[in-house]
C-alpha cells in the first residue's frame, strides 16, 4: 500500500510542453510513473515525450483516461487549470506552481471540496511513492521504499527528512509536500488521515514551520484520531518576529503561529518533537525502537 | 505589499467609503497651503509609514494652527518613526497626510483578513475601537464579531446587519453601514487584498460613520494583475538590502548574528538558522536562493551576505534536488572568485551528485570547508564564527 500515488495512477500533465513540465515529466517517466499524456492549449494533436498532447482536459479524459493531474502552468492560469481538471472529473490534482493569488485559491478550494477532489499544493514539491511513481519535482534518488509517511509544508525540508530516513534504512511509504501557501489544497489533517489508514505506514513525520495554525490543528486531530507515532520538526524556532501592520493578523491568529506555540501544542498532543533539524531521522528510529 | 494610509484612503474614496478631506505633502512649505485648501480651524497631521501605533509615538498630532502643521512636517520628514509595531530602526517618514479634523462621538473597529483556518475572508468588528483591540479580543471575546464571507456568494446585506448589531449601530447608521460593508468586500476582492483595517471606524458627533484610518496589505502573488497598486509601492519602507534581494528574486532578511547563511528553500533556510543556534552560533541573515541555485544567483547572494560587515563566516547549505550538486559546486567556486570572498566558507551539499560536488570543492584549492552532513557543517561554521 501507499497513499495518493501507486502503480495504477494514470497521470495527465497540464502545461505539458513547458520547460519545467518537460524536465520533470521526463524524470517521472524514467522513475516509472505512468504519464498518459498532457494538455497545452493550442498544441493539441502534437506528440511530446512520446505522449499525446490535448487542447483540453476533457479531450484527454476521453482519449487516455487519466485519474490524476499534475499542473505546471504559470501562476496566473492555475485557477483555470485546477478548475478545468476538477470539472472534468479528475479526483487527484497536484499543483506545483508557486505564486498563485490567494483569492484564486479561496474559490478553487471551495469548489474542489464541493466536488470531493483531493488537491495538493500549490507551491509544493508534489508527491512520491518510492519505487512506484512520482508527481512532482523532488529528486527521486534520495528516496527508498519503506514504512515512514512524510508530510511537509516546505520542499527542501521534505528532502532533508527523506534523506535522513533513507540513511537510517527506514525508507518511506509515501511523501507529500502540501505546500507553504496560506490556502493549501490539502492540510496536514487530510494527509494524516490517509497515512493512518495506510497499512504500509508505521510512523508519520510531519515537518511544519512558523505561521498559521495548521500544526496546532493537526495536533488536536492527532490526539483524537491518529494511533501511529507522529514525529514532528518545526522550522523557524529562531526566526525574529516580523514587522507588523495593524491588529487584524494578531486577532485572527489568537496567540498561535510561533514555533514555541506549535511545539508546545504538538507535545501536548503526544507528538514526538525533533528539536534539531538534523535529528528527524534518529528521532523516528528512537520512537520505533530501531 | 503594504499601502500608506493616504493611498488606502484614496482607494476608500473610489469605493464610496467616507474618508476625511486630506492632502499629502512631502515638503513642510506646502503645509500652510494644504491647511488653507482643506479649510476649517483644526487639522490632524499624520506621519505616513507602513506601521501602526503612530499616535502613541508622536506620529499623529492635532494642530489648531497651520504653522504647527508646518513644524510637525519639518520635524518628521526624512526622519524615522519608531512604534511598537516597527523594529528598532523604525520606518522612514517621507510624506505627511494633513486632514480636516473629525469630531468623534465613539470609536469602533472593523477589519477584514484572509483566515487560513476557515479558508474565507473574515470581517472582524468590535464596538471597542482603538489601540487596545487585541486585549478586547483576548479578554472580552463577546464584544467581537467574526463574520465569514463565502468566496462563491460574496458578502450579503444580512451580514452587514449582523456586524452592525455588534458595533452597536442604530437603524440610520446600519443603513449607512450596509453599502459600506459591501463596498469594502468589493474593494478586497477587486484589488486582491490580504488585509484591510479601519481602526478606528468612528461615529461622528453628527451620528455618521467615518473611516479615520486605512491599513491595506495586498497579496504579493497578485501584484501582476494590479498595475494601479504596483505604482503605489514605496520601497523606502523596506530594508534596502531586502529590497535589493527581492529585485534579484532572492528572499533575504537581515539578523544580528555573524554567520552568513545561503540556503535553497525557505523552510530549509529557517531550519539551518535553527541548527546554527542549536550549536551555539548566531545567524546573520535568512537567505533563500530559491529552488535553482545557479552561479549568477549564488554570486548575488554572496554579495548580499558580504555587505554585512558583521559576517565572519558563510554557511552554504544546498539540497540539490533536481539540480545536480556538481553544477552547484562549480557555481559556488565561480561566484567566490567573482565576488572575491575572503572569509571562511563552509559548504554542505546534498542531493544529486553530492559526492562529485564535494570532490570538486575539495580539489579547487579554494579555502572551503566541504561537509556532506548538515550537523558537521553547522558545527564548523559556529566554531569559525567565534
Amino acid at each position: 500500500m501507499s497513499i495518493l500515488i501507486n502503480n495504477d495512477t494514470r497521470v495527465l500533465v497540464q502545461g505539458f510542453t513547458g520547460s519545467q513540465a518537460t524536465l520533470h515529466s521526463e524524470q517521472a517517466i524514467e522513475y516509472g510513473t505512468n504519464i498518459v499524456g498532457g494538455v497545452t492549449p493550442g498544441k493539441g494533436g502534437q506528440i511530446h515525450l512520446d505522449r499525446p498532447v490535448f487542447d483540453t482536459v476533457k479531450e484527454a479524459v476521453e482519449k487516455v483516461n487519466p485519474n490524476a493531474a499534475l499542473i505546471f502552468v504559470p501562476a496566473p492560469f492555475c485557477k483555470d487549470s485546477i478548475l478545468e481538471a476538477a470539472e472534468s472529473g479528475i479526483k487527484l490534482i497536484i499543483c506545483i506552481t508557486e505564486g498563485v493569488p490567494t483569492l484564486d485559491m479561496l474559490v478553487v478550494k471551495k469548489r474542489v471540496d464541493e466536488l470531493g477532489i483531493t488537491l495538493i499544493g500549490p507551491n509544493c514539491p508534489g508527491i512520491i511513492t518510492p519505487g512506484k511513481g512520482k508527481m512532482g519535482i523532488m529528486p527521486a534518488s534520495i528516496h527508498m521504499p519503506g514504512s515512514i509517511g512524510i508530510i511537509s509544508r516546505s520542499g527542501t525540508l521534505t528532502y532533508e527528512a527523506v534523506k535522513q530516513t533513507t540513511d537510517l534504512g527506514l525508507g518511506q511509504s509515501s511523501c507529500v509536500g502540501i505546500g507553504g501557501d496560506p490556502i493549501p489544497g490539502s492540510s496536514f489533517i487530510d494527509i494524516l488521515k490517509m497515512f493512518e489508514d495506510d497499512s504500509q505506514t508505521e510512523a508519520i513525520v510531519m515537518v511544519g514551520e512558523i505561521g498559521g495554525s495548521a500544526e496546532e490543528e493537526a495536533g488536536e486531530y492527532i490526539k483524537n484520531n491518529v494511533t501511529k507515532p507522529v514525529i514532528s520538526y518545526i522550522a523557524g524556532q529562531t526566526a525574529p518576529a516580523g514587522k507588523r501592520m495593524g491588529h487584524a493578523g494578531a486577532i485572527i491568529a489568537g496567540g498561535k503561529g510561533t514555533a514555541s506555540d506549535k511545539i508546545k501544542s504538538l507535545k501536548d498532543s503526544g507528538v514526538h518533537i525533533a528539536e534539531n533539524l538534523v535529528d528527524i531521522g534518529s528521532k523516528v528510529a528512537e520512537v520505533l525502537g530501531r | 505589499m503594504n499601502l500608506h494610509e493616504y493611498q488606502g484612503k484614496e482607494l476608500f474614496g473610489k469605493y464610496n467609503l467616507p474618508v476625511s478631506k486630506g492632502i499629502v505633502i512631502d515638503d513642510p512649505e506646502n503645509a500652510l497651503k494644504a491647511c488653507r485648501d482643506i479649510g476649517g480651524s483644526k487639522w490632524v497631521v499624520k506621519a505616513q509609514v507602513h506601521a501602526g501605533g503612530r499616535g502613541k509615538s508622536g506620529g499623529v498630532v492635532l494642530v489648531e494652527n497651520p504653522d504647527d502643521a508646518r513644524e510637525f512636517a519639518k520635524k518628521w520628514l526624512g526622519k524615522r518613526l519608531v512604534t511598537y509595531q516597527t523594529d528598532s530602526n523604525g520606518q522612514l517618514v517621507n510624506s505627511i497626510l494633513i486632514e480636516e479634523c473629525t469630531d468623534i462621538a465613539s470609536e469602533l473597529y472593523l477589519s477584514a483578513v484572509i483566515d487560513r483556518a476557515s479558508k474565507k475572508i473574515v470581517f472582524i468588528g468590535s464596538s471597542e475601537g482603538g489601540v487596545n483591540i487585541e486585549e478586547v479580543a483576548k479578554n472580552t471575546p463577546d464584544k467581537i464579531i467574526y463574520e465569514s464571507i463565502d468566496p462563491l456568494t460574496g458578502a450579503q446585506p444580512f451580514q452587514a446587519r449582523k456586524i452592525a448589531k455588534v458595533l452597536g449601530l442604530d437603524s440610520q447608521q446600519t443603513k449607512q453601514f450596509t453599502p459600506m460593508l459591501l463596498n469594502l468586500m468589493k474593494l478586497f476582492v477587486e484589488k486582491d487584498l490580504a488585509l484591510l483595517e479601519i481602526n478606528p471606524l468612528v461615529i461622528t458627533s453628527g451620528g455618521k460613520l467615518h473611516c479615520l484610518d486605512a491599513k491595506i496589505n495586498i497579496d504579493s502573488n497578485a501584484i501582476y494583475r494590479q498595475p494601479e497598486i504596483e505604482e503605489m509601492h514605496d520601497s523606502s519602507q523596506e530594508d534596502p538590502r531586502e529590497s535589493e534581494a527581492a529585485k534579484n528574486d532572492l528572499s533575504y532578511v537581515s539578523l544580528d548574528g555573524n554567520i552568513g547563511c545561503m540556503v535553497n528553500g525557505a523552510g530549509l533556510a529557517m531550519g539551518t538558522m535553527d541548527t546554527i543556534k542549536f550549536y551555539g552560533g548566531n545567524p546573520a541573515n535568512f537567505l533563500d536562493v530559491g529552488g535553482t541555485a545557479t552561479q549568477e544567483r549564488v554570486a548575488k547572494a554572496f554579495k548580499l551576505i558580504l555587505a554585512d560587515p558583521e559576517v565572519k563566516v558563510v554557511l552554504v547549505n544546498i539540497f540539490g534536488g533536481i539540480v545536480r550538486c556538481d553544477l552547484i559546486a562549480e557555481g559556488i567556486l565561480a561566484a567566490i572568485e567573482e565576488v572575491g570572498v575572503e572569509i571562511p566558507v563552509v559548504v554542505r551539499l546534498e542531493g544529486n551528485n553530492a559526492e562529485i560536488g564535494s570532490q570538486i570543492l575539495l580539489e579547487s584549492g579554494v579555502k572551503i570547508e566541504s561537509k556532506n552532513d548538515l550537523a558537521e557543517a553547522a558545527k564548523k561554521a559556529v566554531e569559525l564564527s567565534k
